[in-house]
């Protein structure tokens, strides 16, 4: 893939602290349009830091990331119109209704027809029985389901989404993966996605990146990592995979302080 | 059978009584932990009392010099009064927008949006601008109709006193969101007081020459001090203050351009060290 087709990030690293390992050691990815890259790893992995990397909000120490083959690190304000991020940690205004939230991002994000293309997105999210009801009001899963037609208003060609299920029931889960499927599939939408639920990540994703401690475990579609772990599903896959990665890791640990003593 | 009956002999816990003293002791441990870990809270304790000893303290001492005329000092304190408070909204209306944004997390989903942190400030200023001509209107009407004070008797000066006190607003208000960006809510309170403590040095109600010396040096450095002097000549019939609106722009400048500068410094840092998702919530 050409660095002009999506997004291309080489080698990223972030430390936060000298004397802590770092917090991002060395991943690659690419993501293009219609594509669905899932970044899987335990808490603290990582994915987080990676992800304002990628959004171009935190500077790795080292490593590019080109997003349509613009350096997003030094000239994130040319492409911003072209991303959005959704998360389960941020919501809206909880006093202004959906309609006036969403109003409001129409105008920020500069849309030429922002009545028409609120109209469009309360509609596609089923969202316009609820148009005048503030947010506050609304359900864990309704605000779920804002924010991520909050992140899919301005047409994004690439969109973020740090556990976006987190916090929905299963039927709620369902109806956003579902709605994600469909933007992928017919506005060409490149989607990267984080969560911790690996039956959806298998659903989803057309790649699977594994991090554990800042680095890439293992990457592949969710066959080609079954059987690479030689495991018949993600979950298995998953707690293999990290197992692996800690051993792994302890043991260089264990043979530094070994060749230390020596 | 053997653990049912084991079951049955341990103690069965009574009700806490509303006099019980441990639930007591939790919440106020609950406080001392919050204390312990937080230097704007225990700056808060000392922080008003004093302010207001210094402010109702200077004008004591104004009255005390028996020169004061008590109609020309009454349109004073109004006038006072009333500018005083346009410095404030001022200053808020940049604090509390990005407060608000912390509270709702929302200010995560403006990051992320294709504006720079700059059009959120500018923003600001434009709701701040739409505060103070609200509150105020109201608080000028009410002065003129209840008190029978006309703010307008300051005359066209008016309009630079208002524009040098809303600018050094939008100044602090600046720094006080670049503080909370960077310390997070803990610093917070210095959106509701940081205002207050240039009120003792900003001559609101005073003259600066009441102010003992080292408070009269730092009078002259804060922009307000001189559009107080300068009400205060109109109101004395010295013609136009040219002199005291001289040094409060561009005092002001210099506020700004710093308050811009540490705005800057700390996205910056923000950009390096990362920015908190959880920030408000």
């Amino acid at each position: 893939m050409g660095d002009g087709e999506g997004l291309v990030a080489r080698n990223l690293v972030k430390r936060f602290s000298g004397n802590r390992p770092p917090a991002v050691d060395g991943i690659s990815l690419s993501v293009s349009r219609g594509e669905v890259l899932s970044i899987v790893g335990p808490n603290g992995a990582g994915k987080s830091t990676l992800i304002q990397m990628l959004l171009g909000l935190l500077v790795p120490d080292s490593g590019s990331i080109r997003l349509f083959g613009v350096d997003v690190t030094r000239h994130r304000r040319k492409i911003a119109h072209r991303i959005n991020y959704a998360s389960t940690d941020l919501s809206l205004p909880y006093s202004l209704t959906v309609r006036e939230n969403l109003d409001v991002f129409a105008l920020v994000y500069d849309l030429p027809d922002p009545r028409r293309a609120v109209d469009r997105i309360l509609e596609t999210f089923s969202l316009v029985p609820l148009a005048r009801i503030r947010v506050g009001k609304l359900s864990t899963g309704q605000i779920a389901r804002l924010g991520i037609a909050k992140a899919l208003l301005s047409s994004p060609d690439i969109l973020f989404l740090d556990e976006p299920t987190a916090t929905l029931d299963p039927e709620a889960a369902q109806e956003i993966r579902i709605l994600l499927q469909e933007h992928v599939r017919h506005s060409c939408l490149g989607l990267v996605y984080t969560s911790h639920n690996m039956r959806e990540v298998e659903r989803l994703s057309d790649r699977i990146l594994l991090i554990e401690s800042g680095k890439m475990v293992a990457e592949g579609t969710a066959d080609e990592l079954c059987r690479k772990f030689e495991s018949s599903d993600l979950e298995s896959v998953f707690l293999k995979s990290m197992s692996e990665a800690r051993q792994h890791r302890n043991g260089s640990e264990h043979d530094e302080k070994g060749s230390g003593c020596e | 059978m053997s653990e049912i009956s084991e079951s049955r002999e341990l103690p069965i816990r009574r009700p806490v009584s509303l006099l019980a003293i441990r639930p007591l002791a939790g919440i106020l441990l609950r406080q001392l932990y919050l204390y312990r870990r937080s230097l704007p809270r225990w700056m808060e304790i000392f922080y008003w009392p004093l302010l207001d000893l210094l402010v109702w303290g200077f004008l004591t001492l104004y009255l005390k010099q028996g020169t004061v005329h008590m109609a020309g000092t009454a349109q004073a304190l109004l006038g006072g009064l009333l500018l005083w408070d346009m410095l404030y909204r001022s200053q808020q209306g940049i604090s509390v927008v990005f407060l608000e944004e912390i509270w709702s997390r929302n200010l995560y989903n403006m990051m992320v949006a294709p504006v720079t942190p700059f059009h959120i400030i500018f923003g600001a200023m434009l709701t701040g601008i739409l505060k103070v001509s609200l509150s105020s209107g109201v608080a000028v009407f009410l002065a003129w109709s209840l008190f029978s004070y006309s703010l307008f008797s300051l005359g066209l000066s008016l309009v630079p006193f208002v524009l040098g006190l809303v600018v050094m607003g939008w100044a602090l208000g600046i720094m006080t969101t670049a503080l909370i960006l960077r310390f997070g809510q803990e610093a917070e309170v210095l959106a509701w007081g940081v205002i207050f403590l240039f009120q003792p040095v900003s001559a609101v109600f005073n003259p600066v020459s009441v102010l003992p010396a080292g408070f009269r040096q730092v009078a002259f450095f804060v922009p307000a001090s001189h559009v107080f002097e300068g009400m205060r000549a109109v109101l004395s019939g010295k013609g136009f203050p040219w002199h005291d609106l001289g040094w409060a722009f561009l005092i002001d400048a210099v506020y700004f351009a710093g308050a811009l500068y540490l705005f800057h410094r700390v996205l910056e840092r923000a950009r390096r060290t990362g920015f908190s998702l959880k920030l408000g919530s």
